[in-house]
């Protein structure tokens, strides 16, 4: 059985709003195993995002309890990165002084150790150095997305959190950056929790997929397909099989 | 007017009104018979401004100084107040009444008591121009202090940013665009205040500003040489917009124009 990197236990959130409470999580229950993709699918509003932020410590559950590789969240919050929806880059500064923002607010890694780390991530994510000083409004959004998972990996995280990343991108740039992610992970062995509306998307990715259902994880699959992935998986019958079973779980736990 | 009009339609326009309307003025006094006290005609202002031309340079050179002067303070005291404000909404709460109640009191009126407690001096203009132009740098600044992304706070938050640090490196490079805009309002704002402190400064005579000038003017009824003021007044609040529009360029172009916010001024 493979070593787990994130335990939710119970977990409940609850939001008030003009007096009415709403219940986003409810008990919920999830095992992320170390070094593998899982993906949380569901409908909007079902409580994915929220997860994740509860995740990375931005969110305090109402009950419930998240470790860390067996640490609370408080603990090892240096171990994580979030790679939000939006590429969320400072617009003053350059790739370079985006990816390099983390660690000069930790502090702890400086000189050369740091800018040959920088460039080892932005290669890593596929940047050409003629990019590395311009600013975020000169890049395409694949391109700010590239920078965005860069600065995420500055710090070598042992989880890696990404909220919907690549929402706002065509179907062709989605594919290269999913593409990335699973290069990331082979040679980084990064664990991630991964939000999504896409089930193409999910099922490529993912070493499992967690379904949502009224706050809590209805079902979790397997993806039985072998990895390393490439693009030609997208068309074998095992994908159509899987995409069929992660569909029908969506509408039932949908309707539960 | 459309940009994409030609470049002689762009810079003609304005000039051809500038004529039109001096025409319909020489006109309008030889219509209505007007006396040169009540309103002189185009030439005699121009006549006036050349007569004129030293003591209206003077003039406008310790009114530009009282105005940079009260812009340069208000933008310094209106930012340290700003961050203030954005590092307690304890503090926000408390004072933020009374930033209100500075703006709401009428500037006209306190001016005579800040010259009781400050004295007849240059140093008074300045102030009375600071307290003017101070609002907009205040409410500007806070806004954009407090308007920040909540991704960006996460980011910080996630990695065990201090406060110093999410005010230094996110919190003010994100206000600077709100700076320049509040900068913008208040530059005219600062012209006025130095007029108006110079308006009762100047009836001590410690100070030969524009304000000082049009006191004098208006007393000798020296109409042509008071128009020729109040448009040296204009030229100066103009003159503070480019020195801002500059400023933007040479010292905030890393915050604002060079981001995409701005396309070019």
């Amino acid at each position: 059985m493979a070593t787990v990197a994130i335990q939710c236990e119970g977990l409940r959130v609850v939001f008030s709003q003009r007096g009415a409470n709403q219940t986003i999580l409810d008990g919920l229950d999830l095992a992320v195993p170390l070094g593998q993709i899982t993906t949380l699918l569901g409908p909007s509003g079902c409580g994915k995002s929220t997860l994740l932020r509860v995740v990375a410590g931005l969110t305090e559950p109402a009950s419930g309890s998240v470790k860390i590789e067996g640490q609370s969240v408080r603990a090892s919050q240096h171990k994580l990165a979030f790679v939000f929806q939006e590429s969320a880059l400072l617009p003053w500064r350059t790739v370079w002084q985006n990816v390099r923002l983390p660690w000069e607010l930790r502090q702890g890694l400086s000189g050369q150790e740091l800018e040959s780390r920088i460039r080892t991530v932005l290669d890593l994510v596929g940047f050409k150095a003629t990019d590395w000083h311009k600013k975020p409004h000169q890049l395409s959004g694949g391109m700010k997305m590239r920078a965005s998972i860069a600065r995420a990996l500055i710090t070598q995280p042992d989880i890696l959190l990404l909220d919907e990343p690549f929402a706002a991108l065509d179907d062709m740039l989605r594919s290269k950056l999913n593409d990335l992610l699973l290069r990331i992970v082979e040679q980084t062995k990064t664990t991630m929790l991964f939000v999504t509306h896409n089930i193409a998307e999910a099922i490529y990715l993912s070493h499992s997929i967690a379904v949502f259902s009224q706050g809590r994880i209805g079902e979790q699959i397997d993806v039985d397909l072998p990895f390393p992935r490439n693009s030609q998986v997208r068309s074998s019958p095992e994908f159509a099989a899987t995409y069929g079973r992660v569909s029908e779980s969506l509408i039932r736990n949908a309707t539960v | 007017m459309n940009n994409k009009s030609p470049r002689w339609i762009r810079i003609g326009a304005p000039i051809g009104v500038f004529f039109a309307v001096a025409i319909a003025w020489h006109l309008a006094v030889d219509w209505f018979k007007l006396p040169p006290i009540l309103l002189p005609k185009p030439y005699r202002v121009l006549q006036a401004i050349w007569t004129e031309r030293l003591r209206l340079a003077q003039g406008s050179w310790v009114t530009l100084q009282a105005s940079v002067l009260g812009l340069a303070a208000s933008a310094l005291i209106g930012s340290f107040v700003a961050i203030l404000f954005s590092q307690s909404a304890w503090i926000r709460t408390a004072l933020y009444p009374y930033v209100i109640f500075l703006q709401t009191v009428p500037i006209v009126a306190i001016a005579p008591l800040l010259i009781v407690w400050s004295g007849a001096e240059f140093r008074t203009v300045v102030l009375v121009s600071c307290i003017i132009s101070i609002f907009p740098i205040i409410s500007n600044v806070t806004s954009g202090l407090l308007s920040i992304d909540p991704n960006h706070l996460d980011l910080f938050r996630l990695q065990g940013a201090t406060r110093w640090q999410t005010l230094l490196k996110l919190r003010i490079p994100s206000a600077i665009r709100a700076l320049v805009q509040g900068l913008r309002i208040s530059c005219g704002l600062a012209v006025i205040g130095a007029i108006v402190g110079e308006l009762f400064v100047g009836n001590s005579g410690t100070s030969d500003g524009l304000g000082a000038l049009m006191n004098a003017m208006q007393a000798n009824l020296r109409t042509a040489e008071l128009i020729g003021a109040i448009l040296a007044c204009t030229l100066l609040g103009i003159l503070l917009f480019l020195g801002v529009e500059l400023l933007n360029r040479w010292a905030f172009k890393r915050w604002t124009i060079d981001t995409g916010f701005e396309s070019d001024g």
